[in-house]
């Protein structure tokens, strides 16, 4: 699976990686919900870190879209929010 | 369907709309390829542009610094005249001086990983973009028009992620140095009302300055009037005293002189 983080590029992730990196995502989504800007903080670098270390980077040259598109590490709760409204982030 | 897929498929969708489409496929290629070009082109500016941010930043740590070591070396002088009230005051504007430049270095810093990030953006941005470009020379030449429509979808996708996501970042990106640029266009103006400088400044001079100054001027007044005690002036003043007497004594004598001289003559 090729999975995204926001502002760093894409990673190549073996399936069994993503068993290991749920339940570090299940903390990010409960901080989330609970609207624990900290926790959310710490629970997201965690979850990054997982991605980074069990991935490799993606092919630089390659078109192909993402499985899956994480936040950037520096993202606050309320973007991430944001990320999830019709309005949104992303430009254009 | 869980909260990333979701973002990730309203992401998607969102980029993937942000990109021009044409009604020959194959034009929509050209068009999105110019919009390659244009993003690349932003996010070179958002790179000169988070420098440029990031010097002014350096520059107002360098001002802000010499400032605080020209305070540290007031407080030393007003120590060395015994004036402990002087020194309290030039140390108490120095620190205040070392919490802006904390807080500017960590803008210094918080600039530079900015500035880090979107050149690596550029280059991701890049090196997708030539791909693409390949990719469309290829799509254009050699498929039919429905093989064409599949493999521009493909490419499409790919680059509309990746310009989503350089978007964002250059979107950041401005939005704090828009925010760092207020601030340091604050300091800029402190810096330029005398607030900061006043304390410091050689040319204008503060009152820590003007009252060592004056302190000094005081002592070379002393020190040139002790000079003149001590040299030509002094013997003059005493001889003025002096002769006052001798005088009176001269004419005192003289007079008795002149007349027992005159008595016996």
């Amino acid at each position: 699976m090729i999975v995204r983080i926001l502002g760093e590029g894409q990673y190549d992730l073996a399936d069994d990686a993503f068993s290991a990196l749920n339940d570090l995502d299940a903390l990010v989504e409960a901080a989330i919900e609970a609207g624990d800007e900290i926790g959310f903080r710490d629970a997201l670098a965690a979850l990054l870190d997982g991605v980074r270390t069990a991935g490799v980077p993606h092919h630089a040259e390659s078109l192909d879209p993402s499985d899956l598109i994480l936040p950037m590490a520096d993202a606050t709760l309320a973007e991430v929010r944001d990320m999830l409204s019709d309005d949104g982030l992303i430009p254009g | 369907m869980s909260m990333w897929q979701r973002i990730s498929l309203i992401f998607r969708s969102k980029a993937n709309k942000a990109l021009d489409r044409a009604e020959d496929p194959r034009e929509t290629l050209d068009y999105s390829y110019q919009r390659q070009l244009d993003l690349l082109a932003q996010v070179r500016r958002g790179v000169a542009d988070v420098a440029t941010s990031r010097k002014r930043v350096e520059l107002q740590v360098n001002q802000l610094q010499a400032q605080s070591d020209k305070l540290q070396g007031q407080a030393e002088q007003a120590i060395k005249a015994n004036r402990e009230d002087l020194a309290r005051e030039a140390l108490t504007r120095k620190s205040g001086l070392t919490s802006q430049i904390t807080d500017l270095k960590t803008q210094q810093t918080q600039l530079q990983g900015e500035e880090e990030k979107l050149t690596l953006a550029q280059q991701r941005l890049s090196a997708k973009v030539e791909s693409f470009r390949t990719r469309k020379e290829t799509i254009k030449a050699t498929y039919t028009a429905a093989e064409a429509q599949t493999k521009i979808n493909e490419a499409m996708s790919g680059i509309g992620e990746e310009m989503g996501d350089v978007g964002l970042a250059i979107q950041r990106a401005e939005d704090k140095t828009a925010q760092m640029q207020a601030r340091a266009g604050a300091i800029d103006e402190l810096i330029a009302s005398g607030a900061l400088e006043d304390a410091s400044s050689l040319n204008h001079g503060d009152d820590i300055a003007r009252e060592l100054e004056a302190m000094s001027s005081d002592s070379e007044v002393e020190a040139e009037l002790a000079r003149l005690k001590g040299g030509s002036t002094p013997p003059a003043i005493e001889g003025a005293d002096d002769g006052g007497d001798i005088l009176k004594d001269e004419e005192t004598v003289q007079t008795p002189s002149s007349a027992e001289s005159k008595d016996p003559q």
